[in-house]
């Protein structure tokens, strides 16, 4: 804070010397007009990223074909799942359901049907621990009601291509919707209260789209954490502790986030009291925070309306100030490249703390409610019409260079994320040489026999040698019999027998 | 009882000759195939595994199921990786060549030793228990404290720490290059006819640590499609273990079981041991105090006792450690600086009863490379207590094969 303090005050020494004190004194403010003007240009290139790269990828897309499998009240969604192969979908009719559902298959679509207004309910009696895990590609969740889970209400694993659409979630804990460590997916249309960490959390993620969602009476509304290429908009998030949160948190394994756009959301009376768990990160939050950008790079805020927030408006700060961060050496702490566009702010840090109240003081500022909050070290960041907002810690930022972003519609894939395909021979190679060579070689003698003796014996036979993979029967006295390698899939079988039978060494 | 511990005994003694049929006559040439796992490309091997078929977050290789691996350390030649194995179970790189690297590192005990801490030359404990060198091709933060980022650097810790091997670059030199077997294999692997060279030696133990490859537990089977490998009991544990709730897999992320991460978690040290700051002297920051890396948990059955210190003997004690909640057993007038995915899950009995059973899974020791039946040096391979302590363990191997 202190370092801040200097910095601030030789900045509001050197801009009274140069007479350009923006938004005060007698000079006339930069109007600037964001009704036209040059737009961001945002910064994804989905030509320059190998996994949007379409042409040179066997897209396989979401199969229409698939079976519908219906789950009525009283019915397991589980044993759904587990005869649902990928391109099906599983109708849950109206009902309430008391089980974790866990996805680790691709395509699969999860659809609660509404009848009347009924719901299919997960209801997790407060002892179960997350509603829906899911780490499968492509997998589509919507219209489920989800409550009383200890954990997260839809978590996710690494699935990319993820649609999670018009649930309602109340009070399940920890997160309400948690995508993690997925590429390409969408949170939309969603309502959430009552989650004692983030309603929609997104972490560790890229290429998301969080639009059109309710949140509230939650410690944070929407947290685009560790997280690239995302856009937030058109939410209403209100009565949370704070509101919208763009994060580095230190110590993930994925250390950035960056290029984040925040637009045309409400953030309104997010004054809630803290109820996050003590030592968390949204623990620190103050009450009464509409927008927290942390650490984060890149992140343009445009066309919000963040009234009531009795903190602050918009707080940009870095992890020295701010509370319970831990440190990591691999992670810049500053948010550079901030990007406040034009926002319509009132009545906010009306009831504010002690620390802005201080900051406020650096720029001899006593009884003003602060809209924008900036503290620690922000490079390369700009606002534009900042005379409208009551701000500490951005008089020094430049002025944008455009005014708006209507040039990204979407950082969405125009399509999905391919899935690796590995060609049988390939996979023949990989799994002989991954799991078969642990115990046979070619010439000698290991657990197994020699790869030469089982070429005499299957050479015009890689299917026979395919079927004794899967059920093998003890044919030599002086070797161990051979665990059955029933887990591959009869065409992987055959890959790896085919294989086997080429080896020339 | 005893008749079956003996059977066991026989087993063990049996299984090294078996195994070195292959090299019967040709003693101290190196191996010119790749360990299993590897294909030879161009003269050196490269690492090959369903994994690399996947996707991952900006290559971390952390996350879900189907996940690739994070950037791993291969490249090595055949004769390299070879060489490597032999110097690593030979007491010869120790100052009075009565322990080598395979003393603390034992494959038969999850490239661990079954002590709290380690025992080094000088028959003291060291500070800190020994890790699992399985899968540490993929790391680039080594030690606890993750106080070195490369496998060669690494190298040279336990060999000249003073309580460990013992050693000094000079007496190593000089013993390897007064040994002609040593010498003409150093001239195979790489290639040219002079001294042995330092860098040589920890590059040669850097390829063999790197070929200790483990992807293929029943946890794999699953994770490739195969949902029949894991039994009800160890899916309900993955499911208690990935949760929000016991959050586990935040840190061990699969498919590594680790996110390459120090975190500070408030393990408790042994009783009248003093509080082992970790990783707050490597990054010099208060931050970082009691902060160690997030070991993998692959093989974990293999490795009791548990922790940095080896405060824990058993598996189902190291989860408790967790479930008793957060900052349980940080000292009074400390304050620590708690990793926020440490909470209080307050889970079931059965919950902590299923992740056990989980870890189970997580256990594949299929390409266990083989102890060089005799060394250059003359000496017994590990070392001579070797034997004697392959027993002990081979009596806790059938407790941790339920299945």
């Amino acid at each position: 804070m202190s370092s801040g303090k200097v910095i601030t005050a030789v900045l509001i020494v050197a801009a009274f010397a140069g007479g350009m004190y923006f938004g005060g004194g007698s000079q006339s403010p930069v109007i600037t007009s964001s009704a036209g003007g040059a737009s961001y240009g945002g910064g994804y290139d989905q030509t320059s990223d190998a996994d949007a790269n379409v042409e040179s990828s066997t897209v396989v897309k979401r199969k229409d074909t698939g079976t519908v499998i219906v789950v009525n009240d009283g019915e397991s969604i589980m044993a759904a799942v587990q005869k649902a192969v990928p391109g099906d979908t599983i109708q849950v009719m109206p009902g309430k359901y008391h089980e974790t559902v866990y996805i680790d298959k691709d395509d699969i679509k999860l659809v609660g049907v509404i009848q009347e207004g009924k719901r299919a309910t997960l209801d997790g009696e407060k002892k179960l621990n997350d509603a829906i895990l899911y780490s499968g590609n492509n997998f589509i969740v919507e219209n489920m009601q989800i409550t009383n889970y200890k954990g997260n209400a839809i978590m996710g694993q690494a699935g990319n291509n993820f649609e999670i659409r018009g649930n309602v979630i109340v009070d399940t804990g920890v997160y309400g919707i948690f995508p993690q460590l997925g590429k390409n997916g969408i949170v939309e249309g969603n309502i959430i209260s009552g989650i004692e960490d983030a309603a929609i959390y997104v972490g560790m993620s890229d290429n998301i789209h969080v639009a059109h969602n309710e949140v509230f009476d939650s410690v944070a509304g929407i947290e685009i954490e560790n997280t690239r290429h995302a856009i937030v908009e058109n939410n209403y998030v209100h009565n949370n502790t704070g509101g919208i949160l763009a994060f580095i948190t230190p110590g993930l394994p994925i250390k950035t986030t960056y290029d984040v756009i925040i637009r045309n959301n409400f953030v309104v009376d997010n004054n809630t009291k803290n109820f996050g768990a003590p030592g968390s990160t949204v623990g620190g939050i103050p009450a009464g925070t509409g927008i927290l950008i942390m650490a984060a790079d890149d992140v343009v805020v445009e066309g919000n309306i963040i009234t009531n927030n009795k903190t602050a408006g918009i707080i940009i700060t870095d992890h020295h100030n701010a509370p319970n961060t831990t440190i990591d050496p691999e992670s810049d702490p500053a948010p550079d490249r901030v990007m406040i566009l034009d926002n319509l702010m009132m009545n906010n840090g009306y009831d504010t703390i002690d620390e802005v109240k201080a900051l406020m003081l650096t720029e001899f500022k006593t009884n003003d409610n602060a809209d924008i909050v900036r503290v620690g070290k922000s490079e390369g960041s700009c606002i534009i019409n900042r005379h409208r907002y009551v701000h500490v810690g951005v008089k020094g930022w430049k002025e944008c260079e455009f005014t708006n972003t209507k040039n990204v519609d979407t950082y969405l894939l125009d399509e999905p994320v391919p899935p690796r395909v590995i060609d049988p021979s390939e996979r023949g190679k990989v799994v002989y040489l991954g799991i078969c060579a642990g115990c046979h070689t070619y010439t000698g003698r290991m657990i197994g026999p020699p790869v030469q003796i089982i070429q005499a014996l299957y050479m015009d036979n890689p299917q026979g040698l395919a079927d004794f993979i899967a059920a093998p029967t003890k044919k030599r006295d002086d070797y161990p019999e051979m665990p059955p390698q029933n887990y591959l899939d009869p065409e992987t079988r055959l890959a790896v027998a085919e294989y086997m039978l080429s080896r020339k060494n | 009882m005893r008749s079956f511990l003996a059977v066991l005994v026989t087993l063990a003694f049996s299984l090294p000759s078996q195994a070195n049929e292959v090299d019967a006559g040709k003693a101290f040439s190196l191996n010119s195939q790749c360990p299993a796992s590897f294909s030879l490309e161009n003269g050196v091997c490269r690492l090959v595994s369903q994994y690399q078929f996947y996707d991952s977050v900006q290559g971390r290789g952390v996350g879900g199921t189907q996940t690739s691996l994070p950037p791993y350390r291969d490249g090595f030649s055949p004769k390299q990786i070879d060489l490597g194995r032999i110097l690593f179970f030979d007491p010869l790189l120790s100052k009075d060549g009565s322990i080598s690297c395979a003393s603390c590192h034992q494959p038969d005990k999850g490239f661990s030793d079954d002590l709290d801490r380690s025992i080094g030359v000088t028959g003291e404990k060291v500070a800190r228990s020994a890790p699992t060198l399985w899968n540490v091709a993929f790391l680039d933060k080594f030690f606890w404290d993750a106080r070195s980022n490369t496998l060669e650097e690494q190298a040279m810790g336990p060999l000249f720490d003073p309580k460990e091997m013992g050693n000094t670059p000079e007496k190593l030199l000089h013993d390897l290059n007064s040994n002609a077997v040593y010498k003409s294999l150093f001239a195979e692997a790489f290639e040219h006819g002079g001294d042995i060279e330092l860098n040589q030696i920890y590059k040669a133990l850097t390829a063999f640590q790197s070929s200790l490859i483990s992807l293929n537990s029943r946890y794999d089977q699953y994770a490739h499609g195969y949902h029949q490998a894991l039994t009800s009991q160890e899916i309900k544990g993955m499911n208690v273990f990935r949760s929000f709730v016991a959050r586990c897999a935040e840190c061990h992320q699969p498919p590594l079981f680790t996110n390459n991460q120090v975190a500070v978690i408030g393990a408790p040290e042994p009783e009248g041991q003093p509080f082992d700051i970790g990783a707050e002297k490597t990054f010099n920051h208060f931050k970082m105090k009691g902060g160690f890396k997030v070991p993998t948990l692959r093989n974990i059955v293999k490795t009791p006792p548990y922790m940095h210190s080896g405060r824990y003997d058993n598996l189902r004690e190291a989860v408790a450690f967790y479930n008793d909640g957060r900052g349980n057993a940080v000292p009074e007038d400390m304050t620590l600086y708690i990793h926020w995915h440490i909470t209080s899950p307050e889970l079931t009995e059965d919950e902590v009863d299923a992740i056990v059973a989980f870890l189970g899974a997580l256990t594949d020791e299929s390409l266990t490379p083989r102890i060089p039946d005799t060394l250059p040096s003359g000496l017994p391979p590990v070392d001579s207590n070797y034997q004697q302590l392959t027993n002990t363990n081979n009596n806790n191997l059938k407790l941790n094969n339920g299945h």
